[in-house]
C-alpha cells in the first residue's frame, strides 16, 4: 500500500479495503479507519485552515479533543455535516469530504492573507475599529468579518433522517470503556446490577486500543478489553452502548447519551435512526472519562505534521499508521518515549528526543538510548521550519530535520461531566491539573479522569468504582481482584508540562499557540492581560481562547496557566472557566428527536372534524385544537362564505361545534359556596336548571376566563371555560379548593374530551331539535333562554342548554362525545329543509361581535376588569369576597379614565378598521401621539350591511356618540362611538 | 484621566509595536472608604448608569461593586436581541430610547459594539398571533417605533430559510418586522461602557459582594458592607438581576420578583445562513446568527426559581424541537455550547427602575428576558434617577407602587392566549 | 430535570408535576379589612429566597395534588416534601 501504513498490526480490517474522497480526490483506506487515519495513511496532513489566519493546519491529535481537522462530509445535498472532526468520522465506503474555510482551494487560500496581516488583527482587534462611518459596520465590515468567519457551510436542505429518544434507569451507569470503565462494569456487573456502559468510540478499550503497552492477563491490552467486552455483552443485565457521547450531566443523576446509530454506514440501513438521545437516570454514576494529552506551547508548534505523541502511537498500534518518516519528539514526560521506541520499531526514524526536564533518568530514558535514539535532556523548541508540512524543529541543541513533531505535556484528566455535575474540582499541583473534588450528585470518577494515569492504579480504582457503586440490595459483593498479578507495565513518570515553553513569546519568534483553532497565541494572551482582562472568563471571551468548537480540551488549562504567570497569581485564582455541555457537539436532530411534523405537537380534533374536513372546511389552530374557520362553497373566499353563513343563521338556523371550550364539572355540597367565592357573580340564588353567564378574575382583578355556568342539580355545576383557559382555570380551582378552601365539601372534574358540544343557532333552531329530541318540552315557557334540561336527543342522553352566543334563539346540544358525529349528521339532517348551514368560528366571532359579547384574550387582554369590558352588572354584590374583588377594590380600578369596551362605528359603513388599529382623540396627529385604545374585533357584519368595531377606548363610555380617529398609514379613519351591541339591543331574538 | 483612542491607526501603531502601548481598558480599583454613589452590579446595567452618572450627571466619584467579573451575569448569557416593537406605550418608549442610543453606542464609547440592526421578526401562527402582532404594528407605528407586518412571501424574502408552507402544524400566517431591531457584541456593552466609566474616574471594583445595607438612624442609606469592608455612600443604586432580591432583602425591602433560569445556547459556527433575526412566542424559538457564524438559540425559562445558572435537559429539548420545526434544515446543525442565566422576574413582565421606600437606595430590576436590549435606555434614565432623586419620564411608570396600585404594564397578559 | 419526591405518590420525574410558587401565602380570610399596601404585599411580593426556599407543586399529570417542598435553589436539592396545612419538617429546616 503506501508507506505510511504498516504491513501488518493494529486493529482495522485489511480484507476490507474501501475507498473515500477529500477535496475531490480519492483515496483508499479500510474497514475499522476514522477519516484521520486514513487520511494520515496517504500522507495527507493538511486538512484545514485555522479559523482566523487561516493558516494551515494538520491533525493534531486522535479523538475528541482535535482541533484542527474539520471537514464536511456529504452523502447528498440534504445529508450534509459541517465541522466534524476527522478523529471521529468512522470510515465507510464512498465517503466524501471536503476542506472547509478556504477559497479557493486547501493548498491556496486566498484568506491566508490575515496571516500575513497577523500583526494588526491581535486578539480583540474588530473592538477597536471599523466604527466609522457609523452605517458601515452593517452594510460594509460586518458583511466582510462574517464571511470570513464560520467553518463550514450549513445544510440548506431539510434533513431527511430520523432521530429516535430513549429514557433508561440503572444501577450503575458507567461513562468511558477505558481500563478504568472496564473495570468498574466488571465488579458492577459481578455484583448483579443492572449495568450500562457507553464510549465514544466504536470499540471498547480507551487507551488500551492504541497507547498502551501493556499485556493484561498476558494478552495484549486490545485483545483484552475486546474479551471484556464480549464477556460484558453476554451478560443480559448489561447495556453496552459504542459510539455514544455522554454530552450532559443533569440534576439529579441524569445523564444525556448521544448515541450514533448509523453514520458510520456506507449505505445507512433503512430504519433505524440516524442518532438516538438517552435519557439515562443512574442510581450511581462512575465516571470514567479519561485524560486527554496535553500539548506544548512552542513557536511554530502549529505546522502540519506536529501531533501530540499519544496521537502518534495511536494511529500507529490502532490503525497501522506512520504518521511521519522521521520524526522529533518533544516531552516533559516518560510517555513519548514509548511512542519513539513504537515508532522507531516500525520503521520511523526518530531525529531526537528532547526532554525538557533537565535530568530524566529511568528505564524509558535507558531503553530509547540503548535503541539509539538521541535523548536531549533540559531541552527547548526556539521554532520549527516548514508550511504545508513541518521539515525541521529548531532546538537549543541545533536544527534538526523531521516531517513529524511529537509533543507531550503530560495528561490533562478529562473533568468535563464531573464538573457538569456541579462536583467540585481541586487543584493538584503534582499533576498541575484539576481533578474531582466532592461530588454534588451519586457520583464517583475512576481512572485517568481522577489523575490516575498508572494502568494497574487505574484498574484498581476502575473495579473498586464499580464495587462500591453497586447498590444496598445487592445480592453480592464484586469479587476482589488483584490488579498487579494480572498486568505487566513498565511504570511511567507522567511529569506534567503546563503554559508556554521558555521564551516561547519572546520578540522574533514565530506564533506560539495555546488554542489552535480559534489561532490564540501567547502574545494574544498577553495582550489580553496588558489591557485588564485578568479573570479567566474575561480573557476567555476577549481572546476566545477555548471557545471554539473543541472547547478548549486542548487549550483551556495552558492558557490558565499563561494568564496567572502574566498577572503574577497563582493559577488557582484566575478562576476556572466552567464546563458546559454539551461535550461534544451534538446534533439538534437528536435533541428534537420525533416531534416534528405531525407530532411536533399534539392535534387536538372533535368529534365533527372529518364531516368537516370532508366539506372542505378551512381550520385555524386555537391552543393545540384544530376548529373549522369557515365552509367555503366553491368560488368562496372566506368573506363570502362568513356573508352566507351569517345571514343564513340569522335567516334560519346553523350549526356549530362548540366542543373546544373546556367543562368542568363542580359537584359537591360545598359547589355553589365554592362558585361563590371563585366567580364575580353570585350562584347561590341561581336556580337548578338555569344558567348564568359567569367571569372569572385573576386575584389581581383582572379578567382571567369567562363561560356560562349550568346548576344541574343544587350540588352539581357545569361550568365551561374558553378553549384555551379550560387546563389553567382548572387548575386555580384546584389551587383554591385544595390548599385555600379545603373545608369546602367540593369535587372538580375536567370533562372537556367526555362532551360533544353542537351549538344549533337560529331563529328556525327550536323547529329543527323539535324532531330529534324527545323527553324535554323546547317551548319558551318550560325551556327559557339560560336553562338546561336532560333528555334525550336521536335517542342519545343529551344535556340541553338553551344558550346563545350568536344572539338568536338558540340551544347547546351536549351529548357524550363519542355520539357526537352522528348527532352532529342528524341535526344537519333535520335542518335540512330549514335553512341548515355549517359555520365555523369566523360567523361565530362576526355574530358574537354585532351583539357585542366578548371574547376574553381577544377583546380583553391582562389588564381589563368586569367593569372595563361592561360587565359590571355580573358582580355578586351581596357577596362578601370573591377571588379579585379586594384588587377591584382599589383607587386605580375605578377611575373613569380606565379603557373600556365600547362598539365602533366607521363613518363609512363600507369600511372595515383593523384589528390592532389604534384610537386618537383627534385627526392628523403625528407619532408619537396620545393614543385612547384600540380595536379589538372588527367585522363587516352582513346583517347590518356596515362594518362594526369593538374597541377599547379611555373613558370609553362617556365617549358615546363623539367622532375619534383611527390612524392607518393612509390616513385617519374616522369613527363613532358607540353601544358595543350592535344588534338586537333589547334581546327579542334571543327570548321567546 | 487620559484615554488612548481605539481607531484603525491605534491597530497598526499596536501592529508595529509588537501591541506593547495599549492600555488597560480599565482599572482595577480598590475601594475607597467613601463614594458620592455606588452600584451594586458590573453588568451592562450597572456600568452604563455609573458612565451616565459620571457623563452627564457630574457625579465621577462613584463606584461599581461587582461580586465577580463585570459582564459575568446575564449580559454575558443572552441571546443579544435588541428591539423595542413593545406594546405599550410605556414599554415602546423605555426600549426604543434604548435602541436610539444602541445606534450610537459604539462612536460614543469608541467600543465596537458590534450593534447590527439587522431586523428582528416575530413570527405570527394563529389567528390570535396576528391579531397581538398587528395591535403591535399599529400601536408601535403611532408612537414613532418601526415596525410593519409582513404577509408569509415577503417574511420568507427577508428570511428565506423561512417554511411558508401552509400545511405543516403552526403554519406562519406572517411577522412582525422592526428592521431596526438586531444584535449586539455582548461583552462589549460591558467592556465598553466600563472603558469609558473608567476613563471618567468611577472606580470599577471586582470579586467585591455586598454582604449588607447599613442604614442611618434616619432611614436613609449609608453605606454598604462588603467582603473588601465597608463602603460608605448615601446613594446606591442596585442593578443585580437575577439577585436583587438577596441584595434589596438587606435594607428590609422585599419586590415583586422571581428569578428563573433561563438557557441559551449556541451551535457550531458556520458561513452566513441566517441573515436576521426570527422569534416565534407560539412556539417559543429564538434564532440569529452571530459574526462568528453561531446560530444563537434562546430557550424558555425553567418552571421553578433557581439560582443555579443552569435549567433541565428538557427546555433545550423543547427549545431546540421548535427550531428544527420552523428550520428543518439546521437538524443536522450541532449544539456547541448551552448555558444559563438567572432571570428576575415581575409580575407584569415589566421592569421596575424606581426610588424605593428607603431613602438613597434606587433599583432597577425585573426584566425578565428583555434586559440585554434595554440595557442602554434603563442604564440612561437609571442614573437620571439617582443623581435627581427622582424618575426620568420614561422611567416614571416602572415604579415598585404600580403593583400596589394595580397600573400594571403588562406585555405578557396582552399577548395571553384565550379564546 | 428533577426528581420530586410527591407526599401522595413518591417519586416522579418533574414533566408531572408544575411549580406553583412560593408556600405558606395563607389569603386572609377577609381581604377587605386590608389596606392596598398590605394586599399587595400578599399579592405580588415574593421571598424569591437564594437557599433554602419552601415552595408549592401540585402533581398536575400525576394525583393532582398540591403539596409543600424545600428545595435548596442553589443547588435545585430538595430537602424534603409535605402535604399542604403541614409545617416545614423542622430537620429540614435546620439543614439551611
Amino acid at each position: 500500500m503506501s508507506a505510511w501504513r504498516t504491513d501488518s498490526g493494529g486493529q482495522i480490517d485489511r480484507a476490507r479495503s474501501i475507498s473515500f474522497s477529500f477535496d475531490g480526490r480519492i483515496y483508499p483506506g479500510f474497514s475499522g479507519d476514522t477519516l484521520a487515519s486514513a487520511l494520515l495513511a496517504n500522507g495527507v496532513h493538511l486538512v484545514g485552515r485555522s479559523f482566523k489566519y487561516h493558516r494551515p493546519r494538520g491533525i493534531l491529535a486522535a479523538g475528541a479533543e482535535e482541533p484542527n481537522g474539520l471537514v464536511t462530509v456529504i452523502r447528498d445535498r440534504a445529508r450534509t455535516t459541517p465541522n466534524l472532526r476527522v478523529t471521529q468520522v468512522e470510515l465507510y465506503d464512498g465517503l466524501v469530504a471536503i476542506s472547509q474555510n478556504r477559497w479557493p482551494s486547501l493548498a491556496n487560500d486566498f484568506g491566508r492573507m490575515n496571516d500575513l496581516l497577523s500583526a494588526f488583527f491581535p486578539a480583540g482587534f474588530y473592538y477597536k475599529t471599523f466604527m466609522w462611518p457609523r452605517s458601515a459596520w452593517k452594510s460594509l465590515y460586518e458583511p466582510i468579518i462574517r464571511r470570513a468567519a464560520g467553518l463550514g457551510e450549513a445544510p440548506t436542505l431539510p434533513d431527511p433522517d430520523r432521530y429516535a429518544q430513549r429514557y433508561a434507569h440503572c444501577d450503575v451507569l458507567i461513562v468511558g470503556a477505558g481500563p478504568a470503565g472496564l473495570a468498574a462494569a466488571l465488579a458492577a456487573a459481578d455484583g448483579g446490577a443492572r449495568v450500562m456502559l457507553c464510549d465514544e468510540q466504536a470499540e471498547f478499550g480507551g487507551s488500551l486500543l492504541g497507547s498502551c503497552g501493556a499485556k493484561i492477563d498476558g494478552h495484549q491490552a486490545s485483545e483484552w478489553a475486546r474479551q471484556v467486552s464480549s464477556e460484558l455483552a453476554r451478560n443480559a443485565r448489561v447495556t453496552l452502548l459504542p459510539r455514544t457521547t455522554a454530552f450532559g450531566y443533569f440534576p439529579h443523576n441524569l445523564i444525556g447519551l448521544n448515541e450514533r446509530l448509523s453514520e458510520h454506514l456506507s449505505v445507512p440501513r433503512a430504519g433505524p435512526a440516524r442518532e438516538r438521545l438517552w435519557q439515562v437516570r443512574a442510581r450511581r454514576v462512575v465516571l470514567a472519562t479519561g485524560s486527554i494529552e496535553r500539548p506544548l506551547v512552542f513557536p511554530g508548534n502549529d505546522r502540519p505534521g506536529v501531533m501530540l505523541a499519544g496521537a502518534a502511537q495511536t494511529y500507529l498500534n490502532r490503525y497501522g499508521v506512520r504518521v511521519g518518516r522521521r520524526a522529533a519528539l518533544v516531552t516533559s514526560n516518560d510517555s513519548a518515549y514509548g511512542v519513539a521506541l513504537d515508532l522507531k520499531a516500525a520503521g520511523v526514524s526518530i531525529a531526537a528526543i528532547a526532554d525538557l526536564r533537565p535530568n530524566p533518568v529511568g528505564h524509558w530514558v535507558q531503553a530509547a538510548r540503548a535503541s539509539g535514539i538521541e535523548v536531549l535532556v533540559g531541552s527547548n523548541v526556539l521554532g520549527t521550519r516548514g508550511d504545508a508540512r513541518v521539515a525541521g524543529i529548531h532546538l537549543v541543541s541545533g536544527t534538526y530535520a523531521c516531517d513529524t513533531v511529537l509533543m507531550s505535556g503530560g495528561f490533562t484528566p478529562s473533568v468535563h461531566l464531573f464538573s457538569q455535575s456541579r462536583g467540585k474540582l481541586a487543584w493538584s499541583e503534582p499533576m498541575q491539573a484539576f481533578i474531582p473534588g466532592a461530588s454534588a450528585e451519586a457520583e464517583r470518577s475512576a481512572g485517568a479522569c481522577r489523575g490516575i494515569f498508572d494502568l494497574v492504579e487505574a484498574l484498581t480504582d476502575g473495579y473498586t468504582a464499580g464495587s462500591d457503586a453497586l447498590p444496598d440490595s445487592a445480592t453480592r459483593r464484586a469479587t476482589p481482584v488483584d490488579w498487579t498479578s494480572r498486568v505487566s507495565a513498565l511504570p511511567v513518570d507522567y511529569a506534567p508540562y503546563l503554559g508556554a515553553l521558555p521564551g516561547a513569546d519572546e520578540p522574533g519568534r514565530q506564533k506560539a499557540f495555546v488554542d489552535w483553532q480559534h489561532d490564540v497565541t501567547v502574545k494574544d494572551l498577553q495582550l489580553a492581560s496588558r489591557e485588564g482582562f485578568r479573570s479567566i472568563e474575561h480573557v476567555k471571551r476577549y481572546t476566545t481562547t477555548g471557545m471554539a468548537t473543541d472547547q478548549g480540551k486542548t487549550s483551556n488549562l495552558n492558557a490558565m496557566a499563561i494568564v496567572a504567570r502574566n498577572i503574577g497569581v497563582p493559577l488557582a485564582q484566575v478562576g476556572l472557566t466552567t464546563f458546559r455541555m454539551p461535550y461534544t457537539p451534538t446534533t439538534f436532530g437528536s435533541f428534537a428527536g420525533a416531534s416534528r411534523g405531525d407530532l411536533f405537537d399534539p392535534v387536538r380534533k372533535t368529534a365533527t372534524h372529518s364531516w368537516a374536513q370532508a366539506r372542505g372546511a378551512v381550520f385555524e389552530n386555537v391552543g393545540l385544537w384544530k376548529r373549522a374557520r369557515y365552509f367555503p362553497l366553491a368560488g368562496e373566499d372566506m368573506h363570502g362564505a362568513v356573508n352566507r353563513e351569517c345571514a343564513a343563521v340569522r335567516a334560519g338556523c346553523g350549526v356549530f361545534d362548540a366542543s373546544t371550550l373546556g367543562k368542568i364539572e363542580v359537584v359537591g355540597p360545598g359547589a355553589a359556596e365554592f362558585l361563590n367565592r371563585l366567580y364575580i357573580n353570585s350562584w347561590s340564588s341561581l336556580a337548578v336548571g338555569r344558567s348564568r353567564y359567569g367571569i372569572l378574575c385573576r386575584e389581581d382583578g383582572f379578567i382571567y376566563d369567562d363561560g356560562v355556568i349550568a346548576r344541574i342539580a343544587s350540588d352539581r355545576f357545569h361550568v365551561t371555560t374558553t378553549t384555551g383557559g379550560a387546563p389553567r382555570v382548572l387548575s386555580m380551582m384546584e389551587d383554591y379548593r385544595q390548599t385555600e378552601w379545603p373545608e369546602l365539601d367540593v369535587w372538580l372534574t375536567s370533562t372537556t374530551e367526555q362532551w360533544a358540544v353542537i351549538a344549533v343557532q337560529g331563529p328556525n333552531s327550536r323547529k329543527v331539535l323539535a324532531k330529534i329530541v324527545t323527553g324535554i318540552d323546547l317551548s319558551d315557557a318550560a325551556m327559557p333562554h339560560m336553562s338546561v334540561q336532560n333528555g334525550l336527543v336521536c335517542g342519545v342522553p343529551t344535556r340541553l342548554f338553551r344558550v346563545s352566543f350568536s344572539g338568536e334563539l338558540g340551544f347547546e346540544v351536549n351529548v357524550p362525545a363519542d355520539y357526537g358525529l352522528a348527532v352532529w349528521e342528524a341535526i344537519n339532517a333535520a335542518g335540512a329543509d330549514l335553512g341548515m348551514v355549517a359555520y365555523g368560528t369566523e360567523s361565530m366571532h362576526v355574530m358574537r361581535a354585532e351583539k357585542g359579547y366578548i371574547i376574553v384574550g381577544q377583546d380583553t387582554d391582562g389588564t381589563m376588569t368586569p367593569d372595563d369590558a361592561g360587565l359590571s352588572w355580573a358582580i355578586g354584590k351581596a357577596k362578601p369576597d370573591f377571588v379579585g374583588k379586594r384588587s377591584l377594590a382599589r383607587a386605580s380600578m375605578r377611575s373613569p379614565s380606565r379603557k373600556q369596551l365600547v362598539g365602533l362605528r366607521t363613518l363609512d359603513p363600507k369600511v372595515v378598521l383593523e384589528e390592532g388599529a389604534q384610537v386618537a382623540e383627534r385627526p392628523g396627529l403625528k407619532a408619537p401621539m396620545p393614543l385612547l385604545g384600540h380595536v379589538t374585533s372588527s367585522y363587516f357584519s352582513a346583517v347590518l350591511g356596515s362594518s362594526i368595531a369593538l374597541a377599547v377606548v379611555a373613558g370609553g363610555r362617556a365617549r358615546l356618540g363623539q367622532t375619534l380617529y383611527v390612524p392607518m398609514p393612509d390616513g385617519d379613519i374616522a369613527a363613532a362611538v358607540t353601544s358595543p351591541v350592535f344588534y338586537d339591543p333589547t334581546g327579542a331574538r334571543i327570548n321567546g | 484621566m487620559s484615554r488612548q483612542r481605539f481607531s484603525a491607526l491605534s491597530l497598526i501603531r499596536g501592529g508595529l509595536s509588537r501591541q506593547v502601548g495599549w492600555q488597560a481598558q480599565w482599572r482595577k480599583a480598590e475601594p475607597k472608604p467613601s463614594y458620592d454613589a455606588i452600584i451594586v452590579g458590573g453588568g451592562g446595567h450597572g456600568l452604563g448608569a455609573a458612565y451616565y452618572l459620571a457623563k452627564e450627571h457630574g457625579l465621577t466619584n462613584i463606584a461599581v461593586l461587582e461580586k465577580g467579573w463585570i459582564g459575568g451575569g446575564n449580559t454575558g448569557r443572552n441571546t443579544t436581541i435588541i428591539r423595542s416593537n413593545y406594546l405599550f406605550n410605556e414599554s415602546a418608549a423605555l426600549y426604543d430610547h434604548a435602541v436610539k442610543i444602541w445606534e450610537r453606542m459604539s462612536q460614543e464609547l469608541n467600543y465596537n459594539v458590534m450593534f447590527s440592526p439587522r431586523g428582528v421578526m416575530m413570527l405570527a401562527h394563529t389567528v390570535h398571533d396576528t391579531q397581538v402582532a398587528k395591535r403591535h404594528v399599529h400601536a408601535n407605528r403611532c408612537n414613532g417605533v418601526d415596525n410593519e407586518w409582513l404577509e408569509p412571501d415577503q417574511a420568507k424574502a427577508f428570511c428565506p430559510l423561512l417554511n411558508i408552507e401552509q400545511n405543516i402544524r403552526y403554519p406562519v400566517l406572517g411577522a412582525a418586522l422592526q428592521r431596526r431591531g438586531g444584535t449586539a457584541r455582548h461583552d462589549a456593552v460591558a467592556w465598553g461602557y466600563a472603558r469609558a466609566a473608567d476613563a471618567l474616574g468611577v472606580d470599577i471594583i471586582e470579586n467585591c459582594e455586598v454582604t449588607g445595607i447599613r442604614r442611618l438612624a434616619a432611614g436613609g442609606v449609608a453605606g454598604l458592607e462588603t467582603t473588601r469592608g465597608f463602603i460608605a455612600s448615601s446613594k446606591v443604586g442596585v442593578a443585580a438581576a437575577g439577585n436583587t432580591s438577596v441584595v434589596m432583602q438587606m435594607a428590609g425591602i422585599k419586590l415583586p420578583l422571581e428569578s428563573f433560569p433561563l438557557q441559551a445556547l449556541v451551535s457550531e459556527p458556520v458561513k452566513p445562513v441566517f441573515p436576521c433575526v426570527v422569534m416565534s412566542n407560539t412556539i417559543h424559538a429564538y434564532i440569529s446568527q452571530s459574526d462568528k457564524g453561531e446560530l444563537v438559540i434562546g430557550a424558555g425559562t425553567d418552571a421553578y426559581t433557581s439560582y443555579t445558572q443552569r435549567g433541565a435537559l428538557h427546555i433545550n429539548m423543547h427549545t431546540l424541537d421548535a427550531i428544527c420545526e420552523l428550520f428543518p434544515m439546521f437538524r443536522r446543525m450541532r449544539m456547541l455550547r448551552n448555558w444559563g442565566g438567572i432571570v428576575d422576574v415581575t409580575p407584569d413582565r415589566s421592569p421596575i427602575i424606581a426610588k424605593t421606600a428607603v431613602p438613597g437606595l434606587y433599583v432597577n430590576c425585573g426584566w425578565g428576558t428583555g434586559g440585554f436590549k434595554a440595557t442602554p435606555g434603563a442604564a440612561h434614565v437609571f442614573a437620571w434617577t439617582i443623581a435627581r432623586d427622582q424618575p426620568h419620564p420614561i422611567n416614571a411608570p416602572f415604579t415598585i407602587e404600580r403593583f400596589r396600585d394595580g397600573f400594571l404594564i403588562d406585555e405578557a397578559a396582552a399577548a395571553a392566549v384565550a379564546h | 430535570m428533577l426528581i420530586i419526591d410527591c407526599p401522595y405518590c413518591g417519586k416522579r420525574p418533574e414533566l408531572e408535576f408544575a411549580y406553583a410558587g412560593q408556600a405558606h401565602l395563607v389569603r386572609p380570610r377577609d381581604p377587605s379589612t386590608l389596606d392596598d399596601e398590605a394586599w399587595a404585599q400578599f399579592l405580588y411580593m415574593r421571598a424569591n429566597t437564594r437557599g433554602m426556599h419552601a415552595e408549592r407543586w401540585r402533581h398536575a399529570r400525576g394525583c393532582g395534588r398540591f403539596f409543600n417542598a424545600l428545595r435548596d435553589t442553589t443547588s435545585d436539592r430538595f430537602a424534603a416534601t409535605y402535604r399542604i396545612g403541614t409545617a416545614p419538617p423542622v430537620a429540614a429546616e435546620d439543614a439551611r
